[in-house]
């Protein structure tokens, strides 16, 4: 993937706290911290991965940058040119507009995200219309020229979403995101309901267009095995918080954090003759409502001592672009994907 | 299908043979499975793997006759062992039973027991975990109340489920999927079935907890004995999990053998390929993925000749197109359907 020329986008103390209803009076109960304190940084160019299960707050990460919701709290400073920087958190809807266009998204799901009453023509087409108001054989060119990109044939604008399989619904959805030449591109769980063959077609291609477009991509992942492809550099989230982060090589055989470590030893490897020595993590994930104490990873992570009940550890630098939260990161040996 | 593997014939519990399982439908007929033959043996975890729509779930489903309508067993046998406490084995072919018959319905959740694609429409919100477990319980082993809620909340201490006295009396929409996955587990496993048809139970898990319910069915495994067919799409979990394999494409079983000579000496270009295409969490690996190219044809349009030929990098000029390769006994033991290996046919 290409070289990393500056910063993108400068997340800063990023917060996402939806509020918790119930009971019977409907009184306000708490929130739900999806995203908490959270800062990073994407270099023009590069890719940078997001992995952790399954509600650790990776979608609404993706969604604050889109500006889909409003953060909390937080600043999310985009940097268009050499010199000029603004921060999306502040805009309103008019003062995001012009942004709209040079940011956009790749769904998870390919049969969810096409209006299944639209042809291609008009679902590719849709933002073309509204942003560069093209219209008949302009627009049709256009389109044509993008299916051509994601490998699907141009004839096939005419036809509905159901006429499609998974994988080139996938590529409708490509299509789409790339038709005003976007500059980042967040691709939340692309490849995850793809099959292996599909799903390596569609990574190649992400790839490709990467090259030709100079695409930088957030690349939102629960799987290790496509982000350890596809990524220049991994963001590691538990239970709404960055606890590590790490250039991709560095991260897989080097973790410093006990919770990338378990991560990385529950991927099950394609090799009967490795069968590994799996760190089974007892429990199950913390509800984000009410994270626990201190390291929200204490009552999982076998290193835990006292302090980590009651002390939340910073993300801090460890070495050279490597970032990790946890209070016992230069003591611990812990074991990367060759252990 | 002759199965040279020297396994032994005592611990067989399922052969499955040639069965063919049709959806009649308005456009056509889906030949969901289009032939398929294995075996599972106790003790030992036969894991069914391939891509989407390729007919894993409809081959689980028909061992216990559970095929959603209109889809239909339309030929072939699917011969259970049952092996009695006095060492006696009697030999029932399911796919002969109605599926509404009282043979079947002893058989189902008591002798094989099965964990679902979707835990979550496969256990009812309106009543407890308790509820439901107690029901099998009752229903199989003939137990009153209080000796079913005993060995259900034991089953649920076994699956790792924590406080499981009061995690009994929970509605499963307040368990975590993972939990749910563990209940979906006991269930099947309440009356010691001999055999146990798991279809993706990890598929919707994280990996986290996905390692927890592999070892945990591998925990399971070496206490009661049980056979274990387990489906899945992810090649990680067949190398984890698999002492033998099914590779299936377009309904047919492309490959079979045992775990580590699909890994280690494939022989079906297609098993070649599917290997060739996952990632893995190494860095000696090229960058750039193998992928096999083209697509799994739709099931109104399958080809003429080898299922797999419009995707195969090995094609016979004049033969791939035309013959639809019979499977063939391998060596090494397994057996392959391609043409590539005629000639090694053991006869
Ligand atoms: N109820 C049904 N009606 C019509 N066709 C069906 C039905 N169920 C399955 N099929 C068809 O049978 C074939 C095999 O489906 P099956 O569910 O066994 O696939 P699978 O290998 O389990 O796929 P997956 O990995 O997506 O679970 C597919 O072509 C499917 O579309
Ligand atoms: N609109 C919403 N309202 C309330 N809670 C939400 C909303 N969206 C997400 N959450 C909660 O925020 C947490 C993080 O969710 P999400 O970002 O979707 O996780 P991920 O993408 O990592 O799986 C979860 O606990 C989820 O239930
Ligand atoms: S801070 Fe403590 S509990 Fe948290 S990851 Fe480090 S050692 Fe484990
Ligand atoms: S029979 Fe021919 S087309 Fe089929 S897998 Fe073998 S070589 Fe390929
Ligand atoms: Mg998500
Ligand atoms: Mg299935």
């Amino acid at each position: 993937m290409s070289e990393a020329n500056g910063t993108l986008l400068s997340v800063r103390n990023l917060s996402m706290f939806y509020p918790v209803r119930g009971g019977f009076l409907q009184g306000h109960r708490g929130e739900v911290r999806a995203v908490d304190d959270v800062s990073f940084d994407i270099q023009a160019g590069e890719t940078l991965g997001l992995v952790g299960e399954s509600g650790c707050g990776k979608t609404t990460t993706g969604r604050c940058i889109l500006r889909v919701v409003a953060p909390t709290a937080g600043e999310l400073w985009y940097h268009p040119r050499e010199g000029e920087s603004v921060d999306l958190a502040r805009l309103d809807t008019g003062g995001l507009l012009p942004w709209r266009q040079e940011i956009r998204m790749i769904f998870q799901d390919p049969f969810a995200s096409l209006n299944p009453r639209l042809p291609v023509l008009e679902i590719v087409g849709e933002c073309l219309k509204v942003n560069r108001g093209l219209r008949g054989s302009a627009l049709e060119e256009r389109v044509a020229e993008l299916l051509g990109l994601v490998g699907l044939r141009p004839e096939y604008m005419r036809r509905y979403p159901h006429a499609f399989s998974g994988g080139e619904r996938q590529r409708i959805g490509i299509a789409r995101a790339l038709a005003l030449n976007p500059r980042l591109v967040v691709a939340d769980e692309a490849v995850s309901a793809l099959d292996v063959s599909v799903r390596s077609q569609t990574l190649n291609l992400l790839q490709d267009l990467q090259n030709e477009m100079q695409l930088t991509y957030l690349f939102i992942s629960h799987d290790l095995s496509v982000i350890r492809y596809v990524c220049n550099r991994v963001a590691v989230m538990y239970v709404g918080k960055l606890v590590e982060l790490a250039d991709t090589r560095s991260l897989f055989l080097t973790p410093q954090h006990p919770y990338t470590e378990a991560l990385l030893s529950s991927v099950p490897k394609p090799d009967p003759r490795v069968r590994s020595q799996r760190i089974v993590l007892e429990g199950d994930v913390p509800d984000p409502s009410q994270p626990p104490s201190g390291c929200h990873f204490h009552p999982r992570c076998r290193y835990a001592v006292d302090r980590c009940a009651e002390e939340t550890p910073p993300l801090r630098e460890t070495a050279d672009g490597h970032h990790v939260a946890c209070h016992l990161a230069d003591e611990i040996e812990l074991v990367g994907i060759h252990g | 299908m002759p199965v040279e593997r020297q396994l032994p014939a005592e611990d067989l519990l399922l052969e499955v043979r040639d069965l063919h399982v049709h959806f009649p439908l308005d456009e056509g007929t889906v030949k969901a499975v289009a032939g398929v033959d294995f075996d599972v043996y106790r003790n030992r975890t036969l894991c069914v793997v391939g891509e989407s729509g390729c007919g894993k779930s409809v081959s689980a489903q028909s061992i216990l006759q559970l095929v959603d309508r209109p889809g239909r067993i339309v030929q072939g046998q699917i011969r259970f062992h049952r092996h009695d406490a006095d060492g006696s084995v009697t030999v029932t072919d399911l796919a002969a039973l109605r599926s509404s018959s009282r043979a079947l319905r002893a058989i189902r959740g008591r002798h094989i027991g099965m964990v679902f694609q979707e835990p979550n429409t496969s256990l009812s919100p309106i009543h407890t975990v308790g509820n439901q477990i107690s029901e099998v319980i009752q229903l199989h082993l003939g137990e009153d109340e209080e000796a079913a809620r005993r060995r259900g909340i034991e089953m649920l201490e076994r699956v790792g489920i924590a406080r499981p006295a009061q995690n009994y009396d929970a509605y499963t929409f307040e368990l975590s999927g993972g939990m749910r996955q563990r209940v979906m587990i006991a269930m099947a496993l309440v009356c010691s079935p001999a055999l146990l048809i798991a279809d993706e139970p990890t598929t919707a898990l994280d990996v986290t907890t996905q390692a927890q319910i592999m070892s945990l069915l591998q925990e399971l495994q070496a206490d009661f004995g049980m056979g274990v067919m387990l489906i899945t799409h992810d090649l990680g979990v067949v190398a984890e999990m698999a002492d033998d394999v099914v590779v299936m494409y377009l309904g047919q079983v492309a490959e079979y053998g045992d775990v580590d000579r699909i890994f280690h000496a494939p022989a079906h270009p297609y098993t070649k390929a599917l290997l060739r295409s996952i990632p893995n969490l190494d860095f000696d690996q090229d960058i750039r993925l193998d992928s096999i190219r083209g697509m799994v044809p739709d099931p109104f349009h399958r080809p003429v000749g080898c299922p797999f030929g419009p995707r195969c990098d090995e094609v016979i000029e004049g033969r791939c197109e035309a013959e639809n390769p019979p499977a063939f006994s391998l060596e090494e033991g397994g057996s392959v359907r391609c043409l590539h290996y005629e000639e090694v046919t053991l006869s």
